[in-house]
């Protein structure tokens, strides 16, 4: 184990996949000479030369595009959106290229590339650059979409994705860059798709990803003062969801509050909700709540900003309000 | 000339165009009969195009292309059964059935593939070009795209970096002087696009897109140096859309004259005439039949191929993997 900052274990995954597979390339706005305006890709550039790390023009369209057909010949390109709040710019190699060609195709093709970007809210950043945008993601089908929040996972998922045949978006979180974490040495893998139960208990789950894990963990610390036990699943990957895992949680609390950074209407949260009672209707005894941003635009004034962001507070009311 | 095609190649041009016209004409017909379904975007009169600039590539080399490409599906090796059992949605089709006329994607013979998204087999074939060049193939991507396509953001951003990263791709501009029912003037303050190559630091050539050879050599030409290293480079071929915009145009919008005109430079026109001379019309004729048949018996084998059956396969089911 090594004490890592969550940009770290992100470069350190870069780093070791670009060195076991000579196909791995990176490009993206600032992220050679400079290293990433989030320090993720520093020093790679030196490492493995301009071809394989290029900074690129301002082209968000283009770039995602060439990440699609790069991909489905031979190379596995990871691309850096430098805000979630640019994919929009994307959409197209998202939605009318990337996702149709695995079954349109009819297996013809592998498009293994990576995504990687950032959103989400609490840094000031205003209306333009602090979304999370991961439900509008989440919704294409045939693309991956996942969100980890610890160092481990960000290594570890990172590596999974490179090594992934179809599509994922990694989404990271400006305020989870620096974090620290235990990190394990060498080439450990965190498979796509598996959620993972960071903290046990009994009254409530709490179901979460990205730095919502992290909200959701001092949520759990206000709520033990409550005298109530929650347990906290970081959902990790948004898609493929792991079913079983909210299930399983869900079957041992009867409770479930569901917490996502982006909108409420048509969001990811509401997605959980509706997967909760697809599959463990029976177990709730209560209506699952839901945390998220409201429908709105995201202000600048910092007690604008933290008025709108979901919270540990605002997780802990909502806890405490569907286990009365 | 350098870069001219020789008899041989040429021979084998016209004989794809020439299934390319069946191909469309057959279509027309059927389309008449209500035997088609969607919309179908001809290129006949424009095969030129599409077929010559291919056969300028190798077989390794990839090409993206529009909505209209039934010619660079033929030029670049398809065979007609799976590109006519793939219009019908049959089982068989080169994508059984499941991407359609404008979809179209063969990736074993380097066709990746029909774009229906105008302006997206643009970055299509710059990432294909990134791609061989990291991995130095030696190989080149080629875009063919229309005077609509030519309008949009994204082949800005696209042929700007191509320029910029000296990418091994060629970029064909399909000039056929109409965008879906706009004229080409009513859509660009410039008459001949490919000046804006300049700003991509990348050579262009206008040529006739209705003189296969003319095709041919240009593109030919920005191949070789594309493989070699020296960056892309934009061939703008002169056409004329002389059906409608697709099966359902009710057209009222081209001057008769103009498509009269042009029909009267039907590629095939100046392909037999320039082709008589070097081989002499009973081998022309040969050619002509052999065409007719072979469109014949694909539509007769791709219309009685069975439908495909609807299933969630897991070959292709992106999630498969992970769960
Ligand atoms: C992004 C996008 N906008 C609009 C359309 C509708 N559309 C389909 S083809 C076409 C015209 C394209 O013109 P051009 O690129 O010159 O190709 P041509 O049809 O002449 O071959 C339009 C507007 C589309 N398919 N995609
Ligand atoms: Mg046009």
């Amino acid at each position: 184990m090594a004490m890592m900052r969550y940009a770290e274990a992100l470069n350190a995954a870069l780093r070791e996949e670009m060195q076991a597979d000579p196909s791995v390339f990176l490009f993206g706005e600032d992220i050679g000479r400079y290293g990433g305006v989030f320090k993720v890709t520093k020093g790679l550039m030196e490492e493995f030369g301009e071809k394989r790390v290029r900074d690129t023009p301002i082209s968000e369209q283009a770039l995602t595009a060439m990440a699609v057909t790069a991909a489905m010949t031979g190379t596995r390109p990871v691309l850096e959106i430098m805000y979630a709040d640019f994919i929009p710019l994307s959409l197209d190699a998202l939605v009318n290229q990337a996702s149709i060609y695995n079954y349109i195709w009819n297996g013809q093709v592998k498009m293994p590339f990576v995504v990687r970007t950032q959103g989400g809210g609490g840094a000031g950043a205003g209306a333009q650059h602090s979304k999370a945008l991961d439900s509008m993601l989440a919704q294409i089908p045939g693309i991956k979409v996942v969100a980890p929040s610890t160092p481990a996972d960000a290594k570890g998922m990172l590596k999974a994705a490179i090594r992934d045949s179809q599509p994922v978006i990694f989404l990271e979180h400006k305020l989870l860059y620096n974090i620290r974490g235990e990190v394990p040495e060498g080439d450990v893998i965190v498979q796509l798709g598996k959620a993972a139960t960071v903290r046990e208990g009994s009254d409530i789950s709490i179901f979460a990803t990205s730095k919502m894990v992290v909200e959701a963990t001092k949520a759990a610390d206000l709520l033990a003062a409550d005298g109530v036990s929650a347990e906290i699943v970081d959902l990790r990957s948004l898609r493929p969801l792991d079913v079983d895992a909210i299930v399983a949680s869900i079957a041992k609390t009867h409770h479930a509050v569901v917490v996502n950074e982006g909108w409420r209407f048509c969001g990811y949260a509401a997605e959980l909700s509706a997967t909760i009672m697809d599959h463990v209707f029976d177990e709730l005894d209560a209506p699952v709540a839901r945390v998220t941003l409201p429908d709105m635009p995201i202000p600048y004034s910092e007690p604008l900003e933290t008025a709108m962001l979901p919270s540990a507070e605002k997780i802990r009311a909502a806890a405490l309000k569907t286990l009365k | 000339m350098k870069n001219t095609p020789s008899v041989e190649q040429h021979l084998d041009i016209y004989r794809r165009m020439l299934l390319v016209r069946h191909l469309e004409e057959r279509l027309g017909a059927l389309h008449k009969e209500g035997r088609t379904r969607g919309p179908i975007h001809r290129c006949d009169g424009q095969e030129a195009v599409g077929v010559a600039a291919t056969a300028a590539l190798e077989a390794g080399d990839k090409v993206a292309t529009t909505h209209r490409g039934h010619a660079v599906y033929i030029g670049k090796g398809m065979a007609m059964r799976p590109v006519v059992a793939e219009i019908f949605g049959r089982a068989t089709g080169a994508c059984g059935g499941r991407a359609g006329h404008m979809l179209v994607a063969d990736a074993e013979k380097g066709v990746i593939g029909g774009n229906a998204i105008v302006g997206a087999g643009i970055p299509a074939a710059a990432g294909m070009a990134l791609s061989m060049q990291i991995l130095g193939t030696g190989n080149v991507a080629m875009c063919v795209f229309g005077d609509g396509a030519a309008q949009t953001g994204i082949c800005h951003e696209a042929m700007n970096m191509a320029g910029l990263w000296k990418l091994p791709v060629v970029f064909v501009l399909e000039h056929n002087q109409f965008g879906l029912t706009v004229p080409s003037d009513v859509q660009s303050p410039v008459a001949d696009l490919s000046i804006r190559a300049a700003g991509y630091a990348m050579p262009a050539e206008i040529v006739d897109g209705n003189d296969a050879v003319a095709v041919y050599r240009a593109v030919a030409a920005m191949a070789e140096r594309a493989r070699r290293g020296e960056g892309p480079g934009m061939v703008e071929c002169k056409t004329y859309r002389v059906e409608g915009f697709s099966t359902s145009d009710m057209g009222g919008y081209q001057k008769p004259e103009d498509i009269a005109a042009w029909k009267a430079r039907d590629p095939l026109i100046i392909s037999r005439k320039a082709l008589l001379g070097d081989v002499g019309e009973a081998r022309l004729a040969d050619i002509e039949a052999a065409a007719k048949a072979e469109t014949d018996e694909a539509f007769e084998i791709a219309l009685s191929d069975p439908m495909p059956q609807f299933l969630v396969d897991e070959a292709c089911n992106p999630y498969s993997e992970a769960r």
